[in-house]
């Protein structure tokens, strides 16, 4: 188990709680989505298993190494290319300057952009950018992947792309993921396990399975989707005035 | 950033309208590729798409070329400025010799050359307004790096290097001819009071305009602070810090002028200032208005030449220069 979640809680100064008694286990190698309206906490519980931020109560246990991180936007750095900034990942991982340059290249062509190496990240389509930071983000070589609705900014055509993509690449690499969306569809395009999270404060409510049939068969998927939608959408209700 | 950036107002079209298909449907829909399943049919195909769209979305590469509005204009603004004197001139409103002609300057500036004055001054000042400045780089910087990052350092000391940089350097040189006497140090002096504060401000001001999404991305990365400092915040601010090192060589050279003008004798070498100095003793306005010229002159070249070029190419490494007037 990569990841436990136990009685997670967390609260910022004297508010109320963003996240109440979340528990959950991931299990290694599987791709779970995070799925939320807006302010359920999801992104505080991505740093909370990032550890960029502290849980105010409950346990948590994560891969000793920490976790590698993929953000809305790239967040490449604009001074550096495209390959450079694959390389200060690595760099910061404490690889050698020769290995360095082989494994970018390696990862460059595994998000296929072999070609595209020297460019600045002003210079990318934000289809490439995401890629470059996915790329960058496996430079990190962590287990454990957390990623926040990192297609969002995306047209609806290179996401539907970059959902294959990133399905390829979690099955040649056998990373754990967990990917947080408030989009239905692709938590159910992508995620092995869909968890979906209450707002105000944020909890696991419920979760379903996603199988190989629903990867091929438009028809399942969309009934799960609509399954999930309705469960949101009652989530959603519930804060109505 | 802890918080999902979504705002609240924008959550009701998180859930689309995708309907429960029905029970009929299903059957019909087993194998139509949508959104919802994979969409391509295999690595071969992804790959060919992905650079299908890559072609689509990145723009084709411009070919640069000379652009001769930037050559052209500038000389012809100066041809333009250089006329309306002469006119002026012609007019005979002032005497000849308390408003000198172009040529008159020009005539000047030859007999000067000839001299070697004209030489003598402009290395003298070159060099000191250069090294000042390098040496005033060399401490700034580390000072400025420092402050940004600490941040009691910098609420103890930001208002007093805030307040330096308001307070105009020529205000130090008595106090420098009383300490250092009329030697090269006074010019130094003068020079590093002038130049450190602003290259040190426009440093801080540099690191304050980072977006908080690179030093996030260096603590995922697993940068420390050494490395955060040199590796992210430093190239980050590097446009700030670049407008700094330009303020902090204008303050260097203007610092400089004021300087030789008022430090006269001794062991100091005769400069720019100098000669303007000497050309009010002599009360020669055509070696005043060489020497003014002069001075306006090698500021001008410097900022050509050396930073003009840097900054150009600092902003278009990052896509900062399309749309604008440069």
């Amino acid at each position: 188990m990569p990841v436990v979640l136990e009685n997670l809680g967390k609260r910022f100064g004297d508010g109320a709680p963003v996240l109440d008694d979340v528990n959950a286990n991931i299990a290694s190698g599987e791709f779970v989505a995070l799925l939320g309206a807006s302010g359920c906490g999801k992104s505080t519980l991505l740093n909370i298993m990032a550890g960029l931020e502290l849980p105010t109560s409950g346990a948590l246990e994560v891969p000793s190494d920490g976790a590698a991180f993929m953000f809305q936007d790239a967040a490449l750095f604009p001074w550096l290319t495209a390959r450079e900034n694959i390389e200060l990942a690595l760099q910061l991982r404490g690889v050698g300057k020769a290995a360095r340059k082989a494994k970018a290249q390696e990862l460059l062509e595994l998000v296929h952009l072999g070609g595209a190496g020297d460019k600045r990240p002003h210079e990318l389509s934000g289809g490439m950018r995401q890629r470059v930071s996915l790329a960058r983000s496996l430079a990190q070589d962590r287990q454990l992947l957390l990623m926040d609705e990192p297609f969002a900014a995306l047209d609806a055509i290179t996401r539907d792309l970059l959902h294959d993509e990133l399905e390829r690449i979690w099955k040649e690499t056998g990373r754990t993921i967990v990917f947080v969306t408030h989009n239905v569809r692709e938590a159910v395009r992508l995620g092995q396990r869909v968890l979906l999270l209450s707002s105000r404060p944020g909890r696991v409510v419920e979760e379903w399975a996603v199988t190989e049939e629903h990867r091929t068969d438009a028809g399942l998927a969309g009934q799960l989707t609509g399954v999930i939608t309705a469960r949101l959408r009652e989530e959603i209700r519930r804060h109505a005035k | 950033m802890p918080n999902n950036p979504t705002p609240l107002a924008e959550s009701s079209p998180v859930v689309e309208p995708d309907p429960v298909p029905q029970a009929g449907v299903q059957s019909e829909s087993r194998h139509i590729h949508a959104a919802l399943t994979r969409t391509s049919t295999g690595h071969e195909d992804l790959r060919e798409l992905e650079s299908g769209l890559d072609s689509l979305q990145s723009d084709a590469v411009r070919k640069a070329r000379i652009d001769w509005s930037r050559i052209l204009l500038p000389v012809a603004a100066l041809v333009v400025l250089v006329l309306v004197w002469q006119f002026y001139v012609s007019l005979g409103v002032k005497r000849r010799d308390l408003v000198p002609g172009p040529l008159d300057v020009l005539g000047q500036v030859g007999i000067l050359w000839g001299e070697g004055k004209l030489q003598e001054a402009v290395w003298t000042s070159l060099q000191r307004g250069l090294v000042g400045f390098l040496i005033s780089v060399a401490i700034a910087t580390p000072v400025g790096l420092l402050l940004a990052q600490v941040a009691p350092l910098r609420r103890a000391f930001g208002p007093l290097i805030s307040g330096l940089q308001v307070l105009p350097s020529v205000a130090w040189v008595p106090a420098a001819i009383i300490w250092f006497g009329l030697t090269d140090a006074t010019v130094y002096f003068v020079v590093f009071m002038g130049a450190i504060p602003s290259i040190i401000n426009g440093l801080i001001s540099g690191v304050d305009q980072i977006p908080p999404q690179y030093r996030r991305v260096g603590t995922v990365l697993g940068a420390n602070r050494l490395q955060m400092a040199l590796q992210i915040v430093l190239p980050a601010a590097l446009p700030g810090y670049l407008g700094g090192l330009k303020q902090g060589w204008a303050f260097s050279w203007r610092s400089l002028m004021a300087a030789e003008i008022i430090a006269v004798g001794g062991t100091i070498g005769f400069g720019l200032g100098s000669l303007l100095d000497q050309g009010r003793i002599l009360s020669d306005m055509t070696v005043v208005m060489s020497a003014i010229l002069l001075i306006l002159g090698v500021g001008i070249l410097i900022e050509l030449l050396v930073f003009a070029p840097i900054e150009k190419r600092l902003l278009r490494s990052r896509g900062l220069l399309s749309g604008s007037t440069r």
